[in-house]
Protein backbone atom coordinates (compact mmCIF):
# COMPACT_ATOMS: atom_id res chain seq x y z
CA UNK A 1 0.00 0.00 0.00
CA UNK A 2 1.26 3.48 -0.75
CA UNK A 3 1.90 5.60 2.28
CA UNK A 4 -0.11 8.39 0.64
CA UNK A 5 -3.25 6.23 0.71
CA UNK A 6 -2.46 5.14 4.25
CA UNK A 7 -2.18 8.79 5.28
CA UNK A 8 -5.41 9.66 3.49
CA UNK A 9 -7.19 6.81 5.30
CA UNK A 10 -5.77 7.98 8.64
CA UNK A 11 -7.06 11.47 7.90
CA UNK A 12 -10.52 10.23 6.88
CA UNK A 13 -10.64 8.15 10.06
CA UNK A 14 -9.71 11.18 12.16
CA UNK A 15 -12.51 13.23 10.61
CA UNK A 16 -15.21 10.54 10.47
CA UNK A 17 -14.65 8.02 13.28
CA UNK A 18 -16.44 9.78 16.14
CA UNK A 19 -19.56 10.45 14.07
CA UNK A 20 -19.39 6.94 12.59
CA UNK A 21 -19.13 5.18 15.96
CA UNK A 22 -21.72 7.50 17.51
CA UNK A 23 -24.19 6.99 14.66
CA UNK A 24 -23.77 3.21 14.87
CA UNK A 25 -24.11 3.22 18.66
CA UNK A 26 -27.49 4.93 18.34
CA UNK A 27 -28.66 2.08 16.10
CA UNK A 28 -27.20 -0.89 18.01
CA UNK A 29 -27.40 0.66 21.52
CA UNK A 30 -23.98 -0.73 22.42
CA UNK A 31 -20.87 1.44 22.02
CA UNK A 32 -18.53 -1.56 22.24
CA UNK A 33 -20.26 -3.24 19.31
CA UNK A 34 -20.46 0.08 17.45
CA UNK A 35 -16.72 0.54 17.82
CA UNK A 36 -16.04 -3.01 16.58
CA UNK A 37 -18.24 -2.42 13.53
CA UNK A 38 -16.50 0.86 12.78
CA UNK A 39 -13.12 -0.87 13.06
CA UNK A 40 -14.35 -3.56 10.62
CA UNK A 41 -15.23 -0.80 8.18
CA UNK A 42 -11.77 0.72 8.63
CA UNK A 43 -10.16 -2.65 7.87
CA UNK A 44 -12.30 -2.91 4.73
CA UNK A 45 -11.17 0.57 3.69
CA UNK A 46 -7.53 -0.36 4.24
CA UNK A 47 -8.05 -3.40 2.00
CA UNK A 48 -10.04 -1.76 -0.76
CA UNK A 49 -9.10 1.91 -1.07
CA UNK A 50 -5.50 1.35 -2.18
CA UNK A 51 -6.99 -0.41 -5.26
CA UNK A 52 -10.18 1.55 -5.79
CA UNK A 53 -9.01 4.95 -4.56
CA UNK A 54 -10.60 6.92 -1.73
CA UNK A 55 -14.34 7.24 -2.47
CA UNK A 56 -15.91 10.67 -2.98
CA UNK A 57 -17.87 10.40 0.22
CA UNK A 58 -15.67 8.30 2.50
CA UNK A 59 -17.85 8.84 5.58
CA UNK A 60 -20.92 7.43 3.88
CA UNK A 61 -18.86 4.51 2.50
CA UNK A 62 -17.62 3.58 5.98
CA UNK A 63 -21.13 3.87 7.43
CA UNK A 64 -22.62 1.64 4.72
CA UNK A 65 -19.98 -1.07 5.28
CA UNK A 66 -20.31 -0.89 9.06
CA UNK A 67 -24.10 -1.16 8.87
CA UNK A 68 -23.87 -4.23 6.62
CA UNK A 69 -21.45 -5.83 9.08
CA UNK A 70 -23.82 -4.90 11.87
CA UNK A 71 -26.71 -6.72 10.29
CA UNK A 72 -24.52 -9.78 9.65
CA UNK A 73 -23.08 -9.80 13.16
CA UNK A 74 -26.38 -9.41 14.88
CA UNK A 75 -28.15 -11.98 12.67
CA UNK A 76 -25.54 -14.50 13.77
CA UNK A 77 -26.15 -13.75 17.43
CA UNK A 78 -29.43 -15.58 18.04
CA UNK A 79 -29.80 -14.25 21.56
CA UNK A 80 -29.95 -10.73 20.20
CA UNK A 81 -33.01 -11.50 18.09
CA UNK A 82 -34.90 -8.46 19.30
CA UNK A 83 -32.05 -6.23 18.25
CA UNK A 84 -32.18 -7.60 14.70
CA UNK A 85 -35.77 -6.51 14.45
CA UNK A 86 -34.88 -3.16 15.86
CA UNK A 87 -32.00 -2.82 13.46
CA UNK A 88 -34.11 -3.89 10.51
CA UNK A 89 -36.71 -1.31 11.42
CA UNK A 90 -34.07 1.40 11.85
CA UNK A 91 -32.71 0.64 8.42
CA UNK A 92 -36.07 0.63 6.67
CA UNK A 93 -37.02 3.85 8.46
CA UNK A 94 -33.82 5.48 7.37
CA UNK A 95 -33.79 5.15 3.62
CA UNK A 96 -31.33 7.97 3.58
CA UNK A 97 -29.43 8.54 0.37
CA UNK A 98 -25.77 7.91 1.11
CA UNK A 99 -24.62 11.46 0.58
CA UNK A 100 -27.02 12.83 3.16
CA UNK A 101 -25.74 10.75 6.03
CA UNK A 102 -22.89 13.10 6.66
CA UNK A 103 -25.09 16.03 7.54
CA UNK A 104 -27.62 14.01 9.48
CA UNK A 105 -28.84 16.47 12.13
CA UNK A 106 -28.82 13.77 14.85
CA UNK A 107 -25.18 12.97 14.40
CA UNK A 108 -23.74 15.70 16.61
CA UNK A 109 -26.10 14.75 19.43
CA UNK A 110 -24.82 11.21 18.95
CA UNK A 111 -21.22 12.37 19.39
CA UNK A 112 -22.19 14.03 22.68
CA UNK A 113 -23.93 10.79 23.76
CA UNK A 114 -20.76 8.93 22.84
CA UNK A 115 -18.66 11.24 25.03
CA UNK A 116 -21.00 10.77 27.99
CA UNK A 117 -21.06 7.00 27.52
CA UNK A 118 -17.29 6.64 27.13
CA UNK A 119 -16.88 8.71 30.31
CA UNK A 120 -19.55 6.97 32.36
CA UNK A 121 -18.81 6.91 36.07
CA UNK A 122 -18.91 3.10 36.19
CA UNK A 123 -15.46 3.33 34.56
CA UNK A 124 -12.21 4.34 36.25
CA UNK A 125 -10.83 7.64 35.02
CA UNK A 126 -8.01 5.77 33.21
CA UNK A 127 -10.58 3.63 31.38
CA UNK A 128 -12.61 6.74 30.48
CA UNK A 129 -9.51 8.39 29.08
CA UNK A 130 -8.60 5.34 26.98
CA UNK A 131 -12.12 4.93 25.56
CA UNK A 132 -12.50 8.64 24.81
CA UNK A 133 -9.20 8.87 22.97
CA UNK A 134 -10.02 5.72 21.04
CA UNK A 135 -13.68 6.37 20.17
CA UNK A 136 -14.04 10.15 20.18
CA UNK A 137 -10.57 11.37 19.21
CA UNK A 138 -10.02 8.47 16.78
CA UNK A 139 -6.53 7.56 18.04
CA UNK A 140 -5.20 4.05 17.55
CA UNK A 141 -4.49 1.82 20.53
CA UNK A 142 -0.75 2.08 19.71
CA UNK A 143 -0.90 5.88 19.79
CA UNK A 144 -2.72 5.92 23.14
CA UNK A 145 -0.32 3.36 24.63
CA UNK A 146 2.68 5.39 23.46
CA UNK A 147 1.29 8.59 24.93
CA UNK A 148 0.67 6.95 28.32
CA UNK A 149 3.98 5.04 28.30
CA UNK A 150 2.40 1.58 28.55
CA UNK A 151 2.59 -1.51 26.33
CA UNK A 152 0.11 -1.66 23.44
CA UNK A 153 -1.22 -4.99 24.77
CA UNK A 154 -1.85 -3.39 28.18
CA UNK A 155 -3.78 -0.52 26.61
CA UNK A 156 -5.71 -2.90 24.32
CA UNK A 157 -6.75 -4.96 27.36
CA UNK A 158 -7.82 -1.80 29.20
CA UNK A 159 -10.01 -0.75 26.26
CA UNK A 160 -11.55 -4.21 25.92
CA UNK A 161 -12.33 -4.35 29.64
CA UNK A 162 -13.87 -0.88 29.55
CA UNK A 163 -16.13 -1.74 26.60
CA UNK A 164 -17.21 -4.92 28.36
CA UNK A 165 -17.91 -3.01 31.57
CA UNK A 166 -20.20 -0.62 29.69
CA UNK A 167 -22.09 -3.51 28.09
CA UNK A 168 -22.42 -5.35 31.41
CA UNK A 169 -23.60 -2.26 33.24
CA UNK A 170 -26.13 -1.78 30.44
CA UNK A 171 -25.19 1.88 30.21
CA UNK A 172 -27.79 3.62 28.03
CA UNK A 173 -26.55 5.56 25.01
CA UNK A 174 -27.89 8.94 26.02
CA UNK A 175 -27.10 12.37 27.38
CA UNK A 176 -28.15 12.44 31.04
CA UNK A 177 -30.72 15.01 32.13
CA UNK A 178 -31.67 16.80 35.34
CA UNK A 179 -29.65 16.20 38.46
CA UNK A 180 -27.63 13.40 36.90
CA UNK A 181 -26.21 15.76 34.27
CA UNK A 182 -23.86 17.70 36.57
CA UNK A 183 -22.28 14.54 37.97
CA UNK A 184 -21.91 12.87 34.61
CA UNK A 185 -20.54 16.04 33.02
CA UNK A 186 -17.88 16.37 35.70
CA UNK A 187 -16.83 12.79 34.97
CA UNK A 188 -16.34 13.74 31.27
CA UNK A 189 -14.48 16.94 32.13
CA UNK A 190 -12.24 15.09 34.58
CA UNK A 191 -11.18 12.61 31.86
CA UNK A 192 -10.47 15.39 29.36
CA UNK A 193 -8.42 17.36 31.90
CA UNK A 194 -6.48 14.23 32.82
CA UNK A 195 -5.47 13.83 29.17
CA UNK A 196 -4.33 17.45 29.17
CA UNK A 197 -2.34 17.15 32.39
CA UNK A 198 -0.72 13.94 31.23
CA UNK A 199 0.63 15.96 28.32
CA UNK A 200 1.33 19.13 30.27
CA UNK A 201 3.02 17.93 33.44
CA UNK A 202 4.61 14.56 32.70
CA UNK A 203 8.34 14.61 32.17
CA UNK A 204 8.90 11.18 30.59
CA UNK A 205 8.18 10.09 27.04
CA UNK A 206 8.78 11.74 23.73
CA UNK A 207 8.09 15.46 23.64
CA UNK A 208 6.06 14.93 20.50
CA UNK A 209 3.55 12.56 22.07
CA UNK A 210 3.22 14.94 25.03
CA UNK A 211 2.34 18.02 22.99
CA UNK A 212 -0.09 15.89 20.99
CA UNK A 213 -1.92 14.89 24.16
CA UNK A 214 -2.46 18.54 25.10
CA UNK A 215 -3.83 19.20 21.63
CA UNK A 216 -6.15 16.17 21.78
CA UNK A 217 -7.46 17.30 25.15
CA UNK A 218 -8.09 20.85 23.93
CA UNK A 219 -9.84 19.51 20.89
CA UNK A 220 -12.06 17.21 22.97
CA UNK A 221 -12.79 20.15 25.24
CA UNK A 222 -13.78 22.36 22.29
CA UNK A 223 -16.03 19.59 20.94
CA UNK A 224 -17.71 19.32 24.31
CA UNK A 225 -18.08 23.10 24.57
CA UNK A 226 -19.74 23.21 21.13
CA UNK A 227 -22.01 20.23 21.80
CA UNK A 228 -22.94 21.07 25.41
CA UNK A 229 -22.82 24.83 24.83
CA UNK A 230 -25.13 25.68 27.74
CA UNK A 231 -22.79 24.31 30.39
CA UNK A 232 -20.47 26.90 31.94
CA UNK A 233 -17.82 24.41 33.04
CA UNK A 234 -17.26 23.04 29.50
CA UNK A 235 -16.21 26.51 28.32
CA UNK A 236 -14.23 27.05 31.52
CA UNK A 237 -12.22 23.86 30.97
CA UNK A 238 -11.43 24.93 27.39
CA UNK A 239 -10.27 28.30 28.72
CA UNK A 240 -8.13 26.70 31.42
CA UNK A 241 -6.44 24.28 29.01
CA UNK A 242 -5.88 26.82 26.25
CA UNK A 243 -4.44 29.50 28.53
CA UNK A 244 -2.11 26.97 30.17
CA UNK A 245 -1.10 25.52 26.80
CA UNK A 246 -0.35 29.02 25.47
CA UNK A 247 2.79 28.90 27.63
CA UNK A 248 4.02 25.49 26.48
CA UNK A 249 6.78 26.79 24.25
CA UNK A 250 7.96 29.34 26.84
CA UNK A 251 8.12 27.00 29.80
CA UNK A 252 11.15 24.91 28.89
CA UNK A 253 14.64 26.28 28.48
CA UNK A 254 17.25 25.13 25.94
CA UNK A 255 18.30 22.17 28.14
CA UNK A 256 14.73 21.08 28.78
CA UNK A 257 14.63 22.68 32.23
CA UNK A 258 11.37 24.20 33.45
CA UNK A 259 11.21 28.01 33.21
CA UNK A 260 8.90 29.38 35.90
CA UNK A 261 6.06 31.74 35.05
CA UNK A 262 7.82 34.86 36.35
CA UNK A 263 10.88 34.18 34.18
CA UNK A 264 9.12 33.19 30.95
CA UNK A 265 9.54 35.26 27.80
CA UNK A 266 5.94 36.34 27.37
CA UNK A 267 6.55 37.18 23.71
CA UNK A 268 6.74 33.43 23.16
CA UNK A 269 3.25 32.81 24.57
CA UNK A 270 0.76 31.64 21.97
CA UNK A 271 -1.47 34.71 21.52
CA UNK A 272 -4.02 32.81 19.44
CA UNK A 273 -4.62 30.27 22.22
CA UNK A 274 -4.83 33.08 24.79
CA UNK A 275 -7.41 34.96 22.70
CA UNK A 276 -9.45 31.81 22.13
CA UNK A 277 -9.12 30.83 25.80
CA UNK A 278 -10.17 34.25 27.10
CA UNK A 279 -13.21 34.19 24.78
CA UNK A 280 -14.12 30.76 26.18
CA UNK A 281 -13.77 32.17 29.71
CA UNK A 282 -16.13 35.03 28.79
CA UNK A 283 -18.74 32.48 27.69
CA UNK A 284 -18.23 30.46 30.89
CA UNK A 285 -18.79 33.64 32.94
CA UNK A 286 -21.91 34.57 30.98
CA UNK A 287 -23.28 31.15 31.98
CA UNK A 288 -22.44 31.57 35.67
CA UNK A 289 -18.76 30.78 35.86
CA UNK A 290 -18.53 29.79 39.52
CA UNK A 291 -17.31 26.19 39.13
CA UNK A 292 -13.86 24.90 39.90
CA UNK A 293 -12.62 25.01 36.30
CA UNK A 294 -13.96 28.55 35.92
CA UNK A 295 -12.06 29.76 38.99
CA UNK A 296 -8.87 28.04 37.84
CA UNK A 297 -9.31 29.55 34.37
CA UNK A 298 -9.78 33.01 35.89
CA UNK A 299 -6.50 32.56 37.79
CA UNK A 300 -4.74 31.45 34.58
CA UNK A 301 -6.28 34.48 32.82
CA UNK A 302 -4.78 36.88 35.41
CA UNK A 303 -1.34 35.68 34.32
CA UNK A 304 -2.25 35.73 30.61
CA UNK A 305 -3.47 39.33 30.83
CA UNK A 306 -0.30 40.64 32.52
CA UNK A 307 2.17 42.04 29.93
CA UNK A 308 5.01 41.57 32.43
CA UNK A 309 5.31 39.37 35.53
CA UNK A 310 5.27 42.45 37.79
CA UNK A 311 1.93 43.55 36.29
CA UNK A 312 0.17 40.44 37.63
CA UNK A 313 -2.99 41.17 39.61
CA UNK A 314 -2.07 39.16 42.72
CA UNK A 315 -4.88 40.68 44.79
CA UNK A 316 -7.40 39.15 42.42
CA UNK A 317 -5.50 35.85 42.25
CA UNK A 318 -5.44 35.62 46.06
CA UNK A 319 -9.16 36.30 46.18
CA UNK A 320 -9.84 33.65 43.47
CA UNK A 321 -7.82 31.09 45.43
CA UNK A 322 -10.03 31.99 48.37
CA UNK A 323 -13.10 31.08 46.28
CA UNK A 324 -11.41 27.84 45.22
CA UNK A 325 -10.63 26.91 48.84
CA UNK A 326 -14.32 27.36 49.73
CA UNK A 327 -15.29 25.11 46.81
CA UNK A 328 -12.65 22.38 47.14
CA UNK A 329 -11.73 22.57 50.86
CA UNK A 330 -8.26 21.50 49.75
CA UNK A 331 -5.29 22.42 52.00
CA UNK A 332 -3.03 22.38 48.92
CA UNK A 333 -5.19 25.09 47.34
CA UNK A 334 -4.93 27.01 50.63
CA UNK A 335 -1.13 26.78 50.38
CA UNK A 336 -1.38 28.24 46.87
CA UNK A 337 -3.52 31.00 48.31
CA UNK A 338 -0.78 31.70 50.87
CA UNK A 339 1.73 32.27 48.04
CA UNK A 340 -0.73 34.55 46.21
CA UNK A 341 -1.42 36.50 49.43
CA UNK A 342 2.33 36.95 49.96
CA UNK A 343 2.63 38.37 46.44
CA UNK A 344 -0.34 40.69 47.03
CA UNK A 345 0.20 41.80 50.64
CA UNK A 346 3.76 40.81 51.49
CA UNK A 347 5.50 37.78 53.03
CA UNK A 348 4.15 38.33 56.56
CA UNK A 349 0.54 38.06 55.36
CA UNK A 350 1.38 34.93 53.36
CA UNK A 351 3.15 33.38 56.33
CA UNK A 352 0.09 33.98 58.51
CA UNK A 353 -1.99 31.94 56.04
CA UNK A 354 0.48 29.04 56.20
CA UNK A 355 0.33 29.11 60.03
CA UNK A 356 -3.22 27.84 59.72
CA UNK A 357 -1.96 24.79 57.78
CA UNK A 358 0.61 23.56 60.32
CA UNK A 359 -1.83 21.23 62.05
CA UNK A 360 -3.39 19.80 58.88
CA UNK A 361 -2.67 16.07 58.84
CA UNK A 362 -2.73 15.81 55.04
CA UNK A 363 0.18 18.27 54.77
CA UNK A 364 2.33 16.82 57.57
CA UNK A 365 4.72 15.17 55.12
CA UNK A 366 4.20 17.55 52.19
CA UNK A 367 7.53 19.21 51.38
CA UNK A 368 6.04 22.29 49.73
CA UNK A 369 4.61 23.58 53.03
CA UNK A 370 8.02 24.03 54.73
CA UNK A 371 9.50 25.05 51.38
CA UNK A 372 7.00 27.92 51.00
CA UNK A 373 7.40 28.89 54.66
CA UNK A 374 11.20 28.88 54.29
CA UNK A 375 10.92 31.21 51.33
CA UNK A 376 8.60 33.63 53.16
CA UNK A 377 10.72 33.59 56.35
CA UNK A 378 13.85 34.28 54.28
CA UNK A 379 12.13 37.28 52.69
CA UNK A 380 11.30 38.53 56.19
CA UNK A 381 14.96 38.22 57.20
CA UNK A 382 14.18 35.48 59.75
CA UNK A 383 17.08 33.36 58.50
CA UNK A 384 17.41 30.87 61.37
CA UNK A 385 13.77 29.86 61.04
CA UNK A 386 14.03 29.84 57.24
CA UNK A 387 16.98 27.44 57.40
CA UNK A 388 15.06 25.02 59.64
CA UNK A 389 12.11 25.04 57.21
CA UNK A 390 14.31 24.42 54.14
CA UNK A 391 16.06 21.54 55.94
CA UNK A 392 12.71 20.02 56.84
CA UNK A 393 11.52 20.40 53.22
CA UNK A 394 14.73 18.73 51.98
CA UNK A 395 14.06 15.78 54.31
CA UNK A 396 10.54 15.35 52.95
CA UNK A 397 11.11 15.56 49.19
CA UNK A 398 11.84 12.44 47.18
CA UNK A 399 13.21 14.41 44.22
CA UNK A 400 17.03 14.60 44.29
CA UNK A 401 17.33 17.82 42.27
CA UNK A 402 14.78 19.49 44.49
CA UNK A 403 16.54 18.29 47.65
CA UNK A 404 19.84 19.77 46.44
CA UNK A 405 18.09 23.05 45.67
CA UNK A 406 16.46 23.16 49.12
CA UNK A 407 19.70 22.33 50.95
CA UNK A 408 21.46 25.08 49.00
CA UNK A 409 18.79 27.53 50.13
CA UNK A 410 19.14 26.26 53.72
CA UNK A 411 22.87 26.90 53.80
CA UNK A 412 22.51 30.36 52.25
CA UNK A 413 19.82 31.39 54.76
CA UNK B 1 -0.37 21.28 14.61
CA UNK B 2 -1.86 24.49 13.30
CA UNK B 3 -2.76 24.95 9.66
CA UNK B 4 -3.63 28.27 8.06
CA UNK B 5 -6.42 27.92 5.54
CA UNK B 6 -6.34 30.61 2.88
CA UNK B 7 -9.45 31.08 0.77
CA UNK B 8 -8.28 32.52 -2.55
CA UNK B 9 -10.03 35.46 -4.13
CA UNK B 10 -12.34 35.15 -7.10
CA UNK B 11 -13.72 37.77 -9.46
CA UNK B 12 -16.85 37.79 -7.35
CA UNK B 13 -15.03 38.23 -4.04
CA UNK B 14 -12.88 40.97 -5.55
CA UNK B 15 -16.06 42.71 -6.73
CA UNK B 16 -17.24 42.70 -3.09
CA UNK B 17 -20.04 40.17 -3.69
CA UNK B 18 -20.95 38.16 -0.61
CA UNK B 19 -22.52 35.15 -2.28
CA UNK B 20 -26.13 34.01 -2.19
CA UNK B 21 -28.17 33.20 0.90
CA UNK B 22 -27.92 29.49 0.00
CA UNK B 23 -24.14 29.67 -0.26
CA UNK B 24 -24.02 31.44 3.09
CA UNK B 25 -26.22 28.83 4.74
CA UNK B 26 -24.13 25.96 3.36
CA UNK B 27 -20.94 27.63 4.55
CA UNK B 28 -22.43 28.25 8.00
CA UNK B 29 -23.34 24.58 8.27
CA UNK B 30 -19.82 23.58 7.30
CA UNK B 31 -18.29 25.98 9.82
CA UNK B 32 -20.58 24.60 12.49
CA UNK B 33 -19.27 21.08 11.78
CA UNK B 34 -15.71 22.35 12.13
CA UNK B 35 -16.45 24.02 15.45
CA UNK B 36 -18.22 20.91 16.72
CA UNK B 37 -15.15 18.87 15.79
CA UNK B 38 -13.01 21.20 17.91
CA UNK B 39 -10.86 22.19 14.94
CA UNK B 40 -11.30 25.96 14.61
CA UNK B 41 -9.11 28.46 16.45
CA UNK B 42 -9.77 31.57 14.37
CA UNK B 43 -11.10 32.70 11.03
CA UNK B 44 -12.66 35.55 9.10
CA UNK B 45 -13.38 36.90 5.66
CA UNK B 46 -11.50 39.86 4.18
CA UNK B 47 -12.64 42.92 2.28
CA UNK B 48 -11.66 42.98 -1.42
CA UNK B 49 -8.17 44.23 -2.24
CA UNK B 50 -9.69 47.46 -3.62
CA UNK B 51 -9.82 48.47 0.06
CA UNK B 52 -6.39 47.01 0.88
CA UNK B 53 -2.84 48.34 0.93
CA UNK B 54 0.59 46.95 0.28
CA UNK B 55 3.80 48.24 1.79
CA UNK B 56 6.95 47.53 -0.23
CA UNK B 57 10.46 47.71 1.27
CA UNK B 58 13.61 48.39 -0.75
CA UNK B 59 17.08 47.19 0.26
CA UNK B 60 17.62 50.24 2.48
CA UNK B 61 14.30 49.86 4.26
CA UNK B 62 12.57 52.72 2.41
CA UNK B 63 8.89 52.03 2.10
CA UNK B 64 6.34 52.60 -0.65
CA UNK B 65 2.65 52.26 0.09
CA UNK B 66 0.60 50.84 -2.81
CA UNK B 67 -3.19 51.11 -2.86
CA UNK B 68 -5.39 48.22 -4.01
CA UNK B 69 -6.98 46.73 -6.01
CA UNK B 70 -4.29 44.24 -7.00
CA UNK B 71 -4.32 42.48 -10.32
CA UNK B 72 -3.46 38.80 -9.89
CA UNK B 73 -6.90 37.72 -8.58
CA UNK B 74 -6.09 34.02 -8.11
CA UNK B 75 -3.11 34.82 -5.90
CA UNK B 76 -5.06 37.10 -3.59
CA UNK B 77 -6.59 36.04 -0.30
CA UNK B 78 -10.29 36.53 0.42
CA UNK B 79 -10.53 34.83 3.79
CA UNK B 80 -8.57 32.79 6.30
CA UNK B 81 -8.95 30.36 9.17
CA UNK B 82 -6.53 28.73 11.55
CA UNK B 83 -7.28 25.10 12.39
CA UNK B 84 -5.72 22.76 14.89
CA UNK B 85 -5.45 19.31 13.31
CA UNK B 86 -3.36 16.15 13.61
CA UNK B 87 -1.92 16.33 10.09
CA UNK B 88 -1.99 18.22 6.80
CA UNK B 89 -3.99 15.29 5.40
CA UNK B 90 -6.66 15.85 8.01
CA UNK B 91 -6.86 19.51 7.01
CA UNK B 92 -7.25 18.43 3.36
CA UNK B 93 -10.05 16.04 4.35
CA UNK B 94 -11.88 18.86 6.09
CA UNK B 95 -11.48 21.25 3.15
CA UNK B 96 -12.90 18.62 0.79
CA UNK B 97 -16.09 18.64 2.86
CA UNK B 98 -16.63 22.36 2.37
CA UNK B 99 -19.40 23.56 0.03
CA UNK B 100 -17.08 25.90 -1.92
CA UNK B 101 -17.31 25.92 -5.71
CA UNK B 102 -15.20 27.51 -8.46
CA UNK B 103 -12.36 28.63 -6.25
CA UNK B 104 -9.17 27.46 -4.62
CA UNK B 105 -8.10 26.98 -1.02
CA UNK B 106 -4.47 26.99 0.05
CA UNK B 107 -3.29 25.14 3.17
CA UNK B 108 -0.09 26.15 4.96
CA UNK B 109 1.30 24.66 8.13
CA UNK B 110 2.05 27.24 10.81
CA UNK B 111 5.71 26.91 11.77
CA UNK B 112 6.38 25.35 15.16
CA UNK B 113 9.49 24.25 17.09
CA UNK B 114 9.53 20.95 15.19
CA UNK B 115 10.06 22.76 11.86
CA UNK B 116 12.95 24.81 13.20
CA UNK B 117 14.56 21.64 14.49
CA UNK B 118 14.22 20.03 11.06
CA UNK B 119 15.62 22.85 8.98
CA UNK B 120 18.38 24.21 11.17
CA UNK B 121 19.30 21.31 13.40
CA UNK B 122 18.52 21.03 17.09
CA UNK B 123 21.49 23.09 18.26
CA UNK B 124 20.54 26.14 16.25
CA UNK B 125 16.96 25.84 17.40
CA UNK B 126 18.21 25.73 20.99
CA UNK B 127 20.49 28.72 20.40
CA UNK B 128 17.62 30.62 18.87
CA UNK B 129 15.48 29.83 21.87
CA UNK B 130 18.32 30.98 24.12
CA UNK B 131 18.45 34.30 22.27
CA UNK B 132 14.74 34.73 22.68
CA UNK B 133 14.81 33.78 26.36
CA UNK B 134 17.65 36.02 27.47
CA UNK B 135 16.05 39.45 27.11
CA UNK B 136 13.14 38.31 29.28
CA UNK B 137 15.47 37.06 31.99
CA UNK B 138 17.08 40.51 32.09
CA UNK B 139 13.84 42.43 32.38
Amino acid sequence: MTSATQQAIDAVWRVESARLIAGLARVVSDVGLAEDLAQDALVAALEQWPESGVPDNPGAWLMAVARRRGVDTIRRAVTLQSKVELLGREFSDHQTPMDEIEFDPHVEDDVLRLMFTACHSVLSVEARVALTLRMVAGLSTEEIARAFLVQTTTMAARITRAKKALTEANVPFEVPVGEELADRLSSVLEAVYLVFNEGYTATGGGQWARAELCQEAMRLGRMLAALAAGESETHALVALMEIQASRLRARTGPDGEIVTLDKQNRARWDRLLITHGLAALDRAEELGGTGSYAIQAKIAACHARAPRAEDTDWVRIASLYGDLVVLTRSPIVELNRAVAVSMADGPAAGLAVTDGLLDVAALRNYHLLPSVRGDLLAKLGRSMEARAEFERAAELTSNEAERAHLLARASSS
Amino acid sequence: MKVMVLGKATERSEAGEFGTAEEFAAMDLFNEKLVEAGVVLAGDGLQPTSKGKRVAFDADGNTTVIDGPFAETKELVAGFSIWEVASMDEAVEWVKRSPLRNCEVELRKVLDAEDFAESFGAEIAAAEQQLRTEPAANQ
